[in-house]
């Protein structure tokens, strides 16, 4: 935080404009400064006293635990089809409704808004009350469900990308020059949907690695259960784990949005990721 | 029918009309059930994945053990340890959204308007998009590990004089549980606000200014008014993911303090008495009516904030 706050200082002073409003110009950075650091002291201190806690020795170490490659299997293959099934079922459907029924947006976003503030604990009680019994002793079933909880942050970012196209005109384009509904799909409008994709992608996969509610109450191991059921015998190392998942999911973030920003001018293209409120096209005030 | 009648008994030049306008809007309604069919399998998913569920708790908290009709589900969930825990996770769930509320908006304010270091801004939302999702055991793990009875931030407190053991505080206790929870409310608020203040256009303030309005004035007659619905949308929000909120808490005070989410938990974990099955049914139906007022004023909130920030 420190290092980042002094590059933003340094740009800061660098250029030396016209000074016009520099009485309010001035004394608005000194409280965005005290509200920054003391939101990154609150943020950093959790993390630095995990890294205490932990000791470097233990990041090598989880891998090596007992338990850790089967509960690490399952997230990552719960992951995997999650994130297939998110992505056939909602692409499809949020490039239907900008081409076909743009007024059905507003309908959209309210209902995929519902996972995020409907209970985890709710949703599983309904779902293990309603679901086959073949479905229910499988694992598939949490993945099934992620794809409901994963559905808020696709479509968001699927949403926000295809905001940023002119979508009626490539298609019209795609069509003229002879290219039917799948070739318009493949070879130009999901080229061109490259960081929504991407970030919906991460977003899901982000999503089923730390989901811990719904695994641990439809009692299957997965990663972040196992770490609860880990610390049992040993906290450094368990504590460790949730850290790398944690910087590993940051980092990875963080190279999607400098990817996405520099080809679309940079305007937020973060906050496109995981708005929740509407919001227009970069550029289009 | 009535289409093919029609020209039979109105000839000449307005059989034209009639006899082209069933044609055509024969062929918008099929135009129209293609558009909409290219939703259903969307509809079925979210129906089967969030409208079946909700349906059955909803039949399930009317139900006793054996599927006859009763309101005694209802009745213990309203009564008891169970109304105890409704009422904290309302008072939980109001302080953990209006306090990260503001924090996050304050936050978001100041790197909305850090437009040149864009590094801020990136660093700042990629760590809210992280740090929002992050929640549960792994957090409370942390903030153990910090402000717990022998955590870091505590040793440091205490060697100043300052334990806040002795001043009130307590990690496992309702002030501990809504610290932890802001840190994964206070990024989710800059998140849902940020788009709201980019709306905020800059002609307004200019504006403003031209006219000699003060900073403070600016805010009290426009930014404010015009920011309160998004705002109190955002919060609303923040709301039910407190209300959500099940891993965290569990793992922080092992059930001492008593949180529906968590109560709805044990019921699945099989703790149940008997003929109280379906109680924890109505503790869900409970939570989702909550959840449905919230949304509701959400929804009104964001359309009044459509009108300016658009």
């Amino acid at each position: 935080m420190a290092a980042v706050a002094g590059q933003q200082l340094a740009g800061e002073l660098a250029p030396v404009p016209p000074r016009v409003r520099t009485g309010a110009v001035r004394r608005f950075p000194f409280w965005r400064w005290i509200i920054l650091v003391l939101a990154g002291l609150y943020f950093a201190l959790p993390l630095y006293a995990g890294f205490r806690f932990s000791g470097l020795s233990s990041f090598p170490a989880v891998a090596s635990q007992e338990g850790f490659s089967e509960a690490f299997t399952l997230s990552i293959r719960l992951a995997a089809i999650t994130t297939v099934l998110t992505l056939v079922l909602m692409v499809p459907t949020v490039i239907w409704v900008h081409l076909r029924l743009p007024k059905v947006r507003r309908i959209m976003e309210t209902i995929t808004i519902l996972p995020i503030v409907i209970p985890p604990v709710v949703l599983i009680l309904g779902v293990l009350e309603v679901s086959p019994a073949g479905l229910k002793a499988s694992p598939n079933l949490l993945a099934l469900l992620y794809v409901v909880l994963a559905m808020p942050f696709a479509y968001r970012a699927l949403d926000a990308g295809l905001r940023a196209l002119d979508l009626k005109t490539l298609v019209e384009a795609s069509n003229s020059l002879g290219g039917g509904m799948g070739t318009t799909l493949w070879r130009i409008i999901l080229p061109n949907l490259r960081t929504a994709l991407l970030s919906a992608t991460v977003l899901t996969v982000a999503l089923v690695l730390g989901e811990f509610t719904m695994a641990s109450l439809d009692q299957y191991q997965t990663f972040p259960v196992w770490i609860v059921a880990f610390d049992q015998t040993s906290g450094p190392i368990s504590v460790a784990a949730s850290l790398a998942a944690l910087i590993v999911t940051w980092i990875v973030l963080m190279l999607i949005t400098a990817i996405g920003g520099r080809g679309r001018g940079g305007r937020g293209s973060g906050a496109t990721l995981y708005s929740v409120a509407r919001r227009e096209p970069p550029g289009g005030s | 029918m009535t289409a093919d009648t029609a020209p039979a008994v109105a000839p000449g030049p307005a059989a034209a009309g009639p006899g082209a306008r069933p044609g055509r809007s024969r062929h918008s309604i099929l135009r129209s059930a293609v558009n909409w069919g290219g939703l259903l399998p969307f509809a079925i998913y979210a129906g089967l994945g969030l409208i079946l569920p909700t349906i059955a708790i909803i039949i399930g908290a009317f139900q006793t053990d054996n599927g006859a009709f009763t309101f005694s589900n209802i009745n213990v969930a309203l009564h008891g340890v169970y109304l105890h825990g409704l009422v904290t996770s309302l008072e939980l769930s109001v302080i953990a959204s209006i306090i990260p509320g503001v924090i996050g908006f304050l936050i978001a304010y100041a790197i909305f308007t850090a437009r040149r270091g864009s590094v801020l801004r990136r660093v700042t939302i990629t760590a809210s998009g992280t740090f929002a999702n992050f929640g549960g055991v792994p957090l409370a793990f942390l903030f153990i590990a910090t402000l717990g009875t022998t955590g870091l931030l505590t040793g440091w407190l205490n060697a100043i004089g300052l334990n806040p053991y002795d001043h009130g505080f307590n990690l496992y206790t309702f002030s501990g549980v809504v610290l932890v929870y802001m840190y994964f409310q206070i990024p989710l608020m800059v998140l849902v606000i940020l788009p709201s203040l980019e709306g905020l256009r800059p002609a307004w303030r200019e504006a403003a200014a031209n006219l000699g309005a003060s900073s403070w004035q600016y805010w009290r007659y426009v930014g404010g008014p015009v920011l309160m619905p998004a705002f109190l949308g955002c919060v609303l929000l923040l709301f039910g993911s407190a209300l959500s909120a099940y891993a965290t808490a569990q793992a922080l005070t092992s059930g001492s303090i008593p949180l529906t989410s968590i109560q709805i938990g044990s019921f699945l974990n099989g703790n149940v008495l008997a003929g109280q099955a379906n109680v924890g049914k109505a503790l869900a139906l409970g939570m989702v009516l909550i959840i449905a007022v919230a949304m509701s004023l959400y929804a009104l909130a964001q359309r009044r904030a459509a009108k300016w920030l658009q």
